[in-house]
């Protein structure tokens, strides 16, 4: 198992199993892992542990938080990472990150409706370990994600005659434009809208943000001004 | 039956399809399944997994199931059927095939205690009227090449993916993690599926692969644009040569690869000029 071991002016002070899948490391007592000094925020950062790997996030903390010597908000942890918070130094390791032929064949995390514990369905090879709840909150945030891009957006056009036409955008493509001269669709995939050129040739693009777009999909965020045939809109997500 | 699927147009002459599944360097069996119908322009590919012959059972009853009932569905189709929750009824009718083949491992993986647990992937393209419908469960791709350019169209759904969008890896970082092989949503686990449909337009000269975890695990995006670029007017080699390479590269898990290329504009169910007014013509 995975571990940190926390040390002051090279002194050993405590040394922490990461056997849940999220520890809290802060200055206030309902941290997992408490350091008493004012250098540390009260809730400084948090390690997510999923299966082998474990996931170093700073939380907004005001001094900071440095792995090996380096500032970072999130940061993937490897064997022999050292972390720096205060004057504080935790040494992660990991021994078995190493050893990834289990890991090789592809397993399912299966959460319950509820969203508590799951288990996997790991093929021949038994897995020692739950995912635990973090699984699951990730897999929730994935449907999420999946149900964002059924949210509703619309175009509203900012230029020439049509200038205040709206425009909901219901299906899954839509397609804007001129036929002979520029036409753009609009398709709706996991991760929201994305814009792609379907008629017009290379010197005839529609542009987001003033940007011509290339032969691939870009994707729309809230307020992207559009520019299809000559005719500028803005996009919005309801 | 026969009948009325003859009704829509035979696109053989407007797609080309390779289809190409292959065991690896480092496992004994392949449980991965390909798929493909060029005349009703149907592409899938499924990665099985579970254990005994729980993957090879998942994800040919995946293939098989979804190919009947998604040539049966088209059949039935008019051409006149008007979108549905605004989706074409073609997306809708893909949905409904991927949802009901769930139920049929699911079912099977119930019934039969060497199956328990089993799964699979399932990556299905669907060409019709000038348009594509993508749907997918799972991490199996489908990639778009247009212009020289490699685009993945789908989201995969695993662990990692939810780990590279909370900032945690880059897409490089995410391939070498030992956590990249868990998925967060497959067929025949629970009774119902999420499946993921998007539609998109095809142009003329588009390529498009399904794949494995087995090709883009040991081949990056740049290795495959390459080799799509190179391989361009060759679709067969251009598929083996995909293959080849992941097992170069090692091999590690089953590799598939379909790759449909749009030879020609294939309109069916609405004009050319109709298609293009949805808004300020």
């Amino acid at each position: 198992m995975a571990k940190l071991t926390v040390s002051f002016n090279d002194q050993v002070v405590a040394e922490y199993e990461l056997d849940k899948e999220s520890m809290t490391i802060g200055r206030k007592p309902d941290n997992d892992i408490q350091i008493d000094n004012l250098a540390v925020s009260g809730h400084h950062a948090r390690v997510l542990t999923i299966l082998n790997d474990s996931f170093l996030e700073d939380h907004n903390s005001t001094n900071g938080t440095y792995v090996n010597g380096h500032l970072v908000k999130k940061h993937a942890l490897q064997d022999g990472d050292v972390i720096a918070i205060g004057k504080h130094k935790l040494a992660y390791s990991n021994e078995q990150a190493s050893s990834g032929e289990d890991f090789e064949r592809t397993m399912i995390i299966r959460p319950d409706a509820a969203g508590m514990p799951e288990k996997e369905n790991t093929g021949d090879e038994a897995i020692d370990r739950s995912v635990g709840r973090l699984g699951a909150e990730l897999v929730a945030e994935s449907k999420q994600v999946s149900g964002d891009a059924q949210r509703s957006a619309k175009l509203r056009v900012v230029s020439g005659a049509n200038a205040g036409k709206e425009l909901q955008l219901t299906k899954a493509l839509t397609t804007l434009g001129k036929p002979g001269v520029q036409v753009a669709a609009l398709t709706r995939r996991a991760q929201g809208y994305f814009l792609i050129q379907v008629e017009g040739g290379d010197d005839s693009r529609p542009k987001v943000n003033g940007q011509t777009i290339g032969p691939e999909a870009v994707k729309l965020e809230d307020s992207a001004l559009i520019e299809v045939a000559g005719v500028k809109m803005e996009f919005f997500l309801d | 039956m026969i009948a009325t699927a003859a009704r829509r147009p035979d696109l053989s002459d407007r797609l080309a399809i390779v289809a190409i599944t292959d065991a690896g360097r480092k496992r004994s069996h392949n449980e991965d399944r390909v798929g493909s119908d060029p005349g009703r322009g149907i592409a899938l590919v499924a990665d099985g997994m579970g254990g005994h012959k729980g993957g090879e059972v998942a994800s040919g009853l995946a293939v098989e199931t979804v190919l009947q009932r998604l040539t049966e569905g088209l059949g039935r189709l008019s051409g006149r059927d008007d979108d549905i929750d605004g989706y074409t009824p073609e997306s809708d009718l893909a949905r409904r095939v991927i949802e009901e083949s769930n139920r049929i491992i699911h079912q099977t993986a119930a019934s039969q205690p060497q199956y328990e647990g089993m799964g699979t992937t399932l990556a299905v393209a669907l060409f019709y009227d000038d348009r594509l419908t993508v749907s997918h469960v799972g991490d199996s791709r489908v990639y778009r090449f247009r212009a020289g350019q490699l685009e993945q169209l789908t989201r995969d759904h695993t662990l990692m993916q939810e780990l590279v969008e909370r900032g945690f890896y880059t897409p490089e970082e995410a391939r070498a993690s030992l956590n990249r092989n868990i998925v967060t949503r497959a067929l025949g686990i629970d009774a119902e599926v999420q499946v993921d449909v998007q539609e998109d337009i095809t142009l003329p000269g588009d390529v498009y692969l399904l794949c494995s975890d087995g090709l883009n695990d040991m081949l990056g995006d740049s290795a495959i644009r390459l080799t799509l670029a190179e391989f361009d007017d060759s679709l067969d080699k251009g598929a083996q040569r995909l293959v080849d390479q992941a097992n170069e590269q090692g091999g590690s898990d089953n590799i598939s690869v379909v790759l449909v290329k749009v030879l020609k504009p294939h309109p069916t169910r609405r004009s050319w000029f109709k298609r293009f007014v949805d808004w300020f013509q």
